[in-house]
């Protein structure tokens, strides 16, 4: 048992964990504080598999920006605790199966994978940590076309948001 | 000693650690004292003055009555998120100084370097991410209290916080082109050297656009005055931690004070060269600035307990002063002189910035709410948008010309 074999089982527990919380909470503002916790223990994963500014930027953008503006919009709302009505049928007999069928699929692409072997080589096996030279060197060269392309995207939801925030005047 | 050279990562990142704690614990408490005393100076009054000499037990004095008042839990508030808010503030504060160097990687000890904690190849990024994630201690204070005021003053804080960071972080990207790395060690570095032979090459000529923003923002972003609205008392009351009592308030104190030694340490490396000395290596004499400091020193405060002081505080001041006198004597060892010089002019740099800070708070009024947003998108945000266009095109100029 290495260490960051230890922090990866922790880490995951944690995640799996917090997203739980995240379904059962009834208090909105626990739910957000649990996907915080999900956004965290999976920056340290990306960590322990050697990607630094990827964990960084994991941090920065989903628990310091997207996460801190669903709390603001809670806050702000007042939203009150939610009310819980009878589960439904459907969910029961076709969603709990399915879902499980989902994990269970996912579990399988995941060893297979390329990550999922190097958990399975206790992380040790490869130290690869990616410098931000070489992933910004990627980024505006070989995957230039993509990156604009989305940050068009987003330009035009911006846009999008101030429109609809508009509409009434 | 076996366990020591086994495993000299784990040990000397555990001495690091605690070193770093102790002496962070005692900054913080006398940063208060340093606040209270140099705005007293600035509004012509003393300060603390009675519990020791020239007040300096007044954050023990402070401690103890924290400790013992009572804690109150206001009813209907989240008890958890009640509790969590403050050790969120707290921790996320303190742990932002394990990336900073104090002082150059040569001081090293069983190889490894000894005056920073950890040595991160994104040492930049990582603080931000940590900070970003500050909001929550106020934000969910402010919540979790159940209470008006803290709802309205935790709203207003996440506001703020969230407006100002994008200001801060692009101030400072400028200074990322400039010298190509997000490592602190190598950002200081990339500083060395002297136009005209004595005046430093710090970042911050070439960038004083961006430190003024930075600089701006960065008092906003830790909910200082003239942007204090957080707290804002003649709205607020006491803003996000008014039903806070007790330690828990000490600690969203505490990490007022620690986000400000942050921000200023980043300041220091950013735009001042870090543990870099102003004065060129040939200027030999200035090695010996930081004993002949604490001897003169020692000197004044000599002077203070023959002349001035009276009763009890004369035995403090006795022993303040042995202490400054034995420190500066030590200093005069080549070795000890030659690891002091980092650390000195790294924390002089962050102690005068700090300074500044206080110095503002002291002599600006409270923006309105209306004039803090606009002048932190209207015009911190071009004005750091702009600095950072201009600072690229610099950059990318002689590449440009030389394709043709």
């Amino acid at each position: 048992m290495t260490l960051p074999f230890i922090m990866f089982f922790v880490c995951a527990a944690l995640a799996v964990i917090g997203a739980f919380t995240l379904i059962v909470a009834r208090e909105p503002i626990h739910s957000a504080l649990a996907l915080v916790l999900v956004m965290v223990s999976l920056a340290v994963l990306y960590l322990l598999l050697g990607a630094e500014f990827i964990a960084a930027v994991q941090i920065i953008v989903y628990a310091g920006a997207i996460m801190v503006l669903f709390v603001f919009v809670i806050m702000l709302l007042n939203a009150g605790v939610e009310e819980r009505t009878d589960y439904s049928k459907l969910a029961k007999y076709a969603g709990l199966p399915f879902g499980f069928f989902l994990l269970l699929a996912l579990a399988y692409w995941m060893l297979e994978s390329f990550i999922g072997k190097q958990i399975a080589n206790g992380l040790g096996g490869t130290n690869a940590s990616v410098s931000t030279r070489e992933l910004s060197a990627q980024l505006f060269q070989k995957y230039l076309f993509p990156f604009e392309a989305t940050s068009i995207l987003i330009l035009i939801a911006i846009l999008g948001a101030l429109v609809l925030a508009k509409k009434d005047e | 000693m076996d366990f020591i050279t086994q495993h000299p990562v784990l040990v000397v990142s555990l001495a690091k650690i605690v070193g770093l704690m102790f002496v962070l614990m005692t900054t913080l408490a006398y940063l208060s004292w340093f606040e209270r005393k140099v705005i007293a100076h600035i509004q012509s009054r003393w300060g603390p003055y009675y519990v020791g000499a020239h007040g300096l037990l007044q954050p023990l004095a402070d401690g103890v009555k924290f400790l013992f008042k009572e804690d109150l839990t206001p009813p209907g508030a989240d008890r958890f998120v009640y509790i969590l808010a403050p050790m969120l503030a707290l921790t996320l504060a303190m742990t932002t100084l394990a990336l900073i160097p104090f002082g150059p990687p040569s001081v090293q000890w069983l190889g490894e370097s000894t005056l920073i904690v950890a040595n991160s190849s994104i040492g930049l990024m990582v603080v931000f991410a940590i900070t970003s994630m500050g909001v929550y201690g106020v934000a969910l204070a402010g919540w979790s209290s159940n209470s008006k005021y803290p709802l309205l003053g935790g709203l207003r804080s996440s506001a703020q916080m969230i407006s100002y960071e994008v200001a801060l972080t692009l101030a400072v990207v400028g200074v990322v082109l400039l010298s190509g790395t997000l490592n602190f060690n190598e950002m200081i570095q990339s500083q060395s050297g002297y136009y005209l032979h004595f005046v430093p090459r710090w970042n911050v000529v070439p960038q004083i656009v961006g430190f003024l923003c930075y600089f701006m923002s960065a008092v906003a972003e830790t909910n200082r005055a003239p942007f204090d609205l957080p707290e804002g008392e003649t709205e607020l009351v006491g803003g996000f931690h008014t039903e806070y009592s007790s330690f828990k308030f000490a600690m969203f104190f505490m990490a007022e004070y620690a986000n400000m030694i942050t921000v200023s340490c980043l300041a220091t490396i950013l735009f001042f060269g870090g543990w870099l000395s102003p004065f060129p290596e040939s200027w030999i004499f200035m090695r010996y600035l930081p004993p002949a400091g604490l001897l003169a020193l020692a000197v004044y405060l000599a002077y203070d307990t023959v002349v001035l002081a009276r009763g009890i505080a004369r035995i403090q001041l006795i022993v303040v002063t042995a202490g400054a006198l034995v420190i500066g004597l030590a200093c005069l060892h080549p070795v000890v002189l030659a690891i002091i010089q980092g650390p000195f002019w790294f924390l002089l740099k962050v102690g005068l910035i700090m300074f500044f800070y206080v110095w503002t708070r002291a002599t600006l009024p409270r923006l309105r709410y209306d004039q803090l947003m606009s002048f932190g998108w209207k015009f911190l945000l071009p004005v750091a948008l702009a600095n950072l266009v201009i600072t690229a095109l610099v950059k990318v100029w002689p590449l440009l010309v030389n394709h043709g």
